[in-house]
C-alpha cells in the first residue's frame, strides 16, 4: 500500500498529489491522509472518476484516512 | 454589526448589496465598492485586467457609471520581481481606460501573498438605482456570462487546466459588464446583481431572499465553460464551492435528474462573473437579442420568478 500525507495543503494540491501517486503506482492501493472536509470530498471524487473504491475513516476531528482501491482487472 | 441609518443612504450593508449608494443631491448619488484578491490566472497583465473588470462590475450591477478608482496592492517584495507588479498595474490601467475610468492613486503594502484590487467610485441618479433584492413576480432572469471560472482557476493552481480553458475564462473574466448594464437600463429591470464569490445560486438567493415568491432556475439553460465538467468530476473543486453549497442547503432545492457537475457549476464561486438581471418577461427577449448582437454572445434566459415558497430557489 502506498501512503500519502496531504495534510497542510489546500485544494487542489491534495488532488494533484493523489493523481500523481495513482499514475506512478498503477494498480496499487493508496492510503491518503487528508485534513479537511473539502480535501476528503475532492480526493474521493478523483478516486471515483478513476473507478477506485473509497473507504473513509475519521482519524480525529477533520482528519480522515481514505483508502483507495483500484478497479479489479 | 449595528445597523447604520442616514437620510441619504440609498443602499448599504443591510441586504448584501454589490455596492453602496449615497445621495449627494436630488439628482446625483455616489456608488462605491472595493474588492481585492489573490491571482486567479498566472499572467500578471491578465490578472490586472480581471481585477479591474471585477471591481467595476459592482457599480454596473447597480446601474451606475464608474468614474474613478484607487489601486490596492499587497506585494511580496522579497520573493517576487517588481516587474510582476508593473505588469499587473499596466493591465489594470488598460482596462480602466477601456471603461473610461480615471485612476486617482492607490496604496501598496508589503505582504507575503500578492493581492490586487480596487476601490471604485461611480455616480447614478438616485431614482435609477437597481437593487439586488427587488425582483417582481413573473420576471425572467438573464445571466450574461458563462459559469465555471472557479473550477477552472482551481485547476490552474494544480497545473491541470488546458490552455483553451485558461484562454476562455480569461477572456470572459476580462470582459466588462458595462455594455450589459447599459443595455439593461432601457428594459425596466427590477433587480440586478453580479455573480462573484457566492456563485450563481448564492447571489440568486440574495435576490429572492426577502421576496414573497420563489425563483426557478433552468439548469439546462445555464451557459458554462464545458471544460469545467470533467474538472469538477475529477475533484478540481474550490473550497468556496463546498461552502456555498453548505450555506445554501436550506434555501435551494435541486430536482432529481440535475447532474452533479451542473450542481457544482451553479454553486461555483466566480471571479468577474456576469450580471444576473431580473426583468419583465415582455422585455427579456428583446434584451437578450440586443446583448447577443453586441458581443455578449453567451447571455441566456436561465430562470424565472414564480409563485411558490417564499425566498426559495428551485433548480430544475
Amino acid at each position: 500500500m502506498i501512503e500519502i500525507d496531504v495534510r497542510g495543503f489546500s485544494c487542489p494540491i491534495p488532488v494533484v498529489k493523489t493523481q500523481k501517486a495513482m499514475q506512478d503506482n498503477p494498480g496499487e492501493e493508496l492510503a491518503v491522509l487528508v485534513e479537511t472536509e473539502v480535501s476528503k470530498e475532492n480526493v474521493s471524487r478523483l478516486a471515483e472518476s478513476r473507478k477506485y473504491s473509497v473507504e473513509e475513516k475519521t482519524v480525529s476531528g477533520d482528519e480522515y484516512l481514505l483508502t483507495l482501491r483500484p478497479p479489479q482487472e | 454589526m449595528p445597523s447604520i441609518s442616514d437620510p441619504n443612504l440609498i443602499a448599504g450593508m443591510e441586504s448584501a448589496e454589490d455596492a453602496g449608494v449615497y445621495k449627494l443631491s436630488p439628482d446625483t448619488a455616489v456608488v462605491q465598492t472595493v474588492d481585492f484578491f489573490t491571482p486567479i490566472v498566472d499572467d500578471p497583465y491578465d490578472f490586472g485586467r480581471i481585477a479591474v473588470a471585477n471591481s467595476l462590475s459592482d457599480v454596473y450591477a447597480k446601474g451606475g457609471r464608474p468614474l474613478t478608482a484607487l489601486n490596492i496592492v499587497c506585494f511580496p517584495l522579497k520573493t517576487l520581481n517588481i516587474s510582476v507588479l508593473r505588469d499587473i498595474l499596466r493591465g489594470g490601467l488598460d482596462k480602466m481606460k477601456e471603461a473610461d475610468v480615471v485612476l486617482l492613486g492607490g496604496h501598496t503594502v508589503e505582504d507575503q501573498e500578492l493581492k490586487y484590487g480596487l476601490s471604485v467610485t461611480g455616480i447614478i441618479h438616485p431614482n435609477d438605482v437597481i437593487f439586488n433584492n427587488r425582483p417582481k413576480m413573473g420576471d425572467l432572469l438573464i445571466l450574461t456570462k458563462p459559469l465555471g471560472t472557479g473550477i477552472i482557476s482551481t485547476a490552474i493552481k494544480g497545473d491541470m487546466a488546458g490552455e483553451k480553458a485558461v484562454f476562455r475564462i480569461t477572456q470572459s473574466m476580462c470582459a466588462l459588464n458595462r455594455k450589459a448594464s447599459e443595455m439593461m437600463l432601457s428594459e425596466n429591470p427590477s433587480a440586478c446583481t453580479d455573480i462573484t464569490g457566492f456563485g450563481l445560486l448564492g447571489h440568486a438567493s440574495e435576490m429572492i431572499r426577502s421576496a414573497a415568491f420563489c425563483m426557478e432556475i433552468d439548469s439546462a439553460a445555464i451557459p458554462f465553460f464545458p471544460e469545467a465538467v470533467a474538472l469538477s468530476e475529477t475533484g478540481m473543486v474550490p473550497g468556496g464551492l463546498h461552502r456555498n453549497r453548505n450555506y445554501l442547503k436550506d434555501v435551494v432545492e435541486i430536482s432529481k435528474g440535475v447532474p452533479r457537475h451542473m450542481e457544482d457549476i451553479l454553486f461555483d464561486p466566480q471571479t468577474s462573473g456576469g450580471l444576473l438581471i431580473s426583468l419583465p418577461e415582455k422585455n427579456a427577449g428583446a434584451l437578450l437579442g440586443r446583448m447577443r448582437d453586441h458581443g455578449i454572445r453567451e447571455a441566456a434566459i436561465v430562470g424565472a420568478i414564480v409563485p411558490g415558497p417564499s425566498g426559495r430557489i428551485i433548480v430544475r
